[in-house]
């Protein structure tokens, strides 16, 4: 009980140290808003030439530019946002890992809240934009407001592992321009995963980048079918969050037996 | 309420095995205050981290608070306090309140207990000013006396501390000197700091720890400390003379074995 209230107020601290920032929040959601405008522009522009690409219409792909914009904040796409990055080059981590509470839920309850409030700062603009100004189709499977969650916290384990890999890099920055490129490429950010060739499309497909924005995006165009989608999302949280825990055991033993 | 045997801790540092602390053995007795000394580097620091479960030791042992630090952590972090003064434990975006609210949590502290002890210690330590304003913004000695704080809320017995007057002007240091020597002689809380401020140790210190090269060269009071470097005015020009020389002379040799009695050091 006592550990719930601990979570709780950790997701509510995330949303508030995020909510503190407002003015970067806005400009996110000016940016996400106009690349979303122009991402639109050229969607059209190649389902007009190309109808039903991917088995999507005009009106969705359009859906799935502005969705997949909304995204960039809550999945944190461009990587980061998880408070102990600095403190590990710091080296105030080892005052973290030798806390009474386990960082991984630690830090997964804070980013849960930052999610919460970049979804409404920063998802709902881009959205509203576009429904203002294009076509767009409205939600099929209820199932999505799930996977945007599951989406969250595969993204959340994904950028733990890449965070807590500077135990072991001395420079943490290398790591995160990988990972915020492999991100952008693999979600389905840049283009969706079915307009991919081959064996590209596959790997793609199967990655856990697309269990953060082409699956959830997906859930709201109702293209597939719903359980199939939520379990592989679900794997790859679990296979994240699990690594992650073993991965913080090595990383509490390297400072802790190892010294640093 | 502290004893180490044979404590030792080596660093790999490129292949090469660096004994950062060899064989260190002391006892300090419960409501004790105790100042460690020694050079940069002389393994003060990773003392304290093996003391708080930090680090484990590569060789010997340490109890603390009747607990084994390395194995008994968690246990042993709700019965004591530890502050970094080169670190911070709070939540920079937070306001000082809220970091509160979370080591209360964290420490699973009663809520009636946390009011009391945090009005207490508001008053004391004169944070009512800046309770509500997030961490990033205070003044270091506002920091460290948030910090202070936060390492006292659960009440712990006994409080570890690593520089904490590091960086501080004369007035933030008079403050935490005067609250430790308080808490210290009202609450019996045991107190062991390190420190390169010789002010910390003849203010509030009535027994000095001396460590170099990783080893314990001096175990007194500070007027034996004194002695040992006769003709020389004050407390620095002793402490650095012991310094500079590579082997520090002891008075006597520190204690091998932990006693049952508690060590009563007089001047």
């Amino acid at each position: 009980m006592a550990d719930f209230v601990l979570y709780l107020r950790l997701f509510q601290y995330g949303f508030r140290r995020h909510s503190t920032y407002l003015a970067a929040a806005l400009a996110g959601a000016f940016t996400n808003t106009v690349f979303g405008v122009l991402r639109a522009y050229v969607l059209i522009a190649l389902w007009e030439a190309r109808p039903g690409l991917a088995g999507y219409t005009i009106a969705e792909a359009v859906t799935f530019c502005f969705l997949t914009q909304g995204f960039i904040g809550p999945m944190q796409v461009f990587g980061r946002g998880l408070s102990f990055g600095d403190r590990i080059r710091s080296g105030d981590i080892a005052f973290d890992l030798v806390r009474p509470a386990p960082l991984l839920l630690w830090s997964l309850a804070e980013d849960l809240g930052r999610a919460a409030y970049l979804t409404l700062a920063r998802s709902l603009p881009p959205s509203i934009a576009g429904a203002v100004m294009f076509t767009m189709v409205a939600p099929v499977s209820p199932w999505f407001a799930l996977s945007f969650v599951l989406g969250i916290v595969v993204s959340f384990g994904w950028r733990y592992l890449v965070t807590l890999a500077a135990c072991w890099t001395t420079d943490d920055r290398g790591m995160h321009t990988l990972s915020s490129l492999l991100t952008f490429f693999f979600s389905g950010m840049v283009l969706p995963l079915g307009l991919f060739p081959g064996w590209l499309r596959t790997v793609a497909e199967a990655s856990p980048f697309a269990a953060m924005v082409q699956v959830p995006a997906d859930m709201w165009l109702g293209a597939d079918p719903p359980f199939s989608s939520l379990a592989f999302q679900l794997f790859w949280a679990v296979a994240l969050l699990g690594l992650g825990a073993l991965l913080t055991v090595a990383a509490r033993r390297k400072v802790v037996v190892q010294g640093g | 309420m502290i004893e180490t045997v044979s404590l030792s801790r080596d660093f790999k540092v490129r292949g090469t095995v660096v004994p950062a602390v060899h064989d260190l053995t002391f006892r300090v007795g419960a409501g004790e205050f105790v100042g460690c000394l020694g050079p940069n580097g002389a393994g003060k620091s990773t003392t304290i981290k093996m003391l708080t479960g930090i680090l484990t030791p590569t060789r010997g042992r340490a109890l603390v608070a009747g607990l084994d630090p390395a194995r008994q952590r968690k246990a042993l972090a709700r019965r004591i306090g530890v502050v970094f003064g080169q670190r911070t434990t709070l939540w920079w975006d937070l306001p000082l309140r809220d970091s509160f609210e979370l080591v209360r949590l964290l420490y699973k502290v009663d809520r009636s207990r946390f009011a009391a002890r945090l009005a207490e210690l508001t008053e004391v330590l004169d944070l009512g000013a800046f309770l509500r304003t997030p961490v990033r913004q205070l003044s270091l000695g506002q920091r460290m006396r948030g910090d202070v704080t936060a390492a006292l809320l659960h009440d712990p017995e006994v409080l570890v501390l690593d520089e904490p007057t590091i960086g501080l002007d004369v007035v933030a240091k008079a403050e935490v000197r005067s609250f430790l020597a308080r808490l210290n002689a009202e609450r019996g809380t045991t107190v062991l700091l390190t420190t390169h401020d010789l002010g910390d140790v003849e203010r509030l210190c009535r027994r000095v720890l001396l460590i170099d090269h990783g080893r314990l060269a001096f175990d007194g009071s500070v007027a034996e400390l004194r002695a040992l470097v006769p003709g020389q005015e004050s407390i620095e020009d002793v402490v650095a003379h012991l310094y500079l020389s590579s082997t520090p002379a002891a008075p006597r040799t520190p204690r091998r074995t932990p006693d049952a009695d508690p060590p009563i050091v007089t001047a």
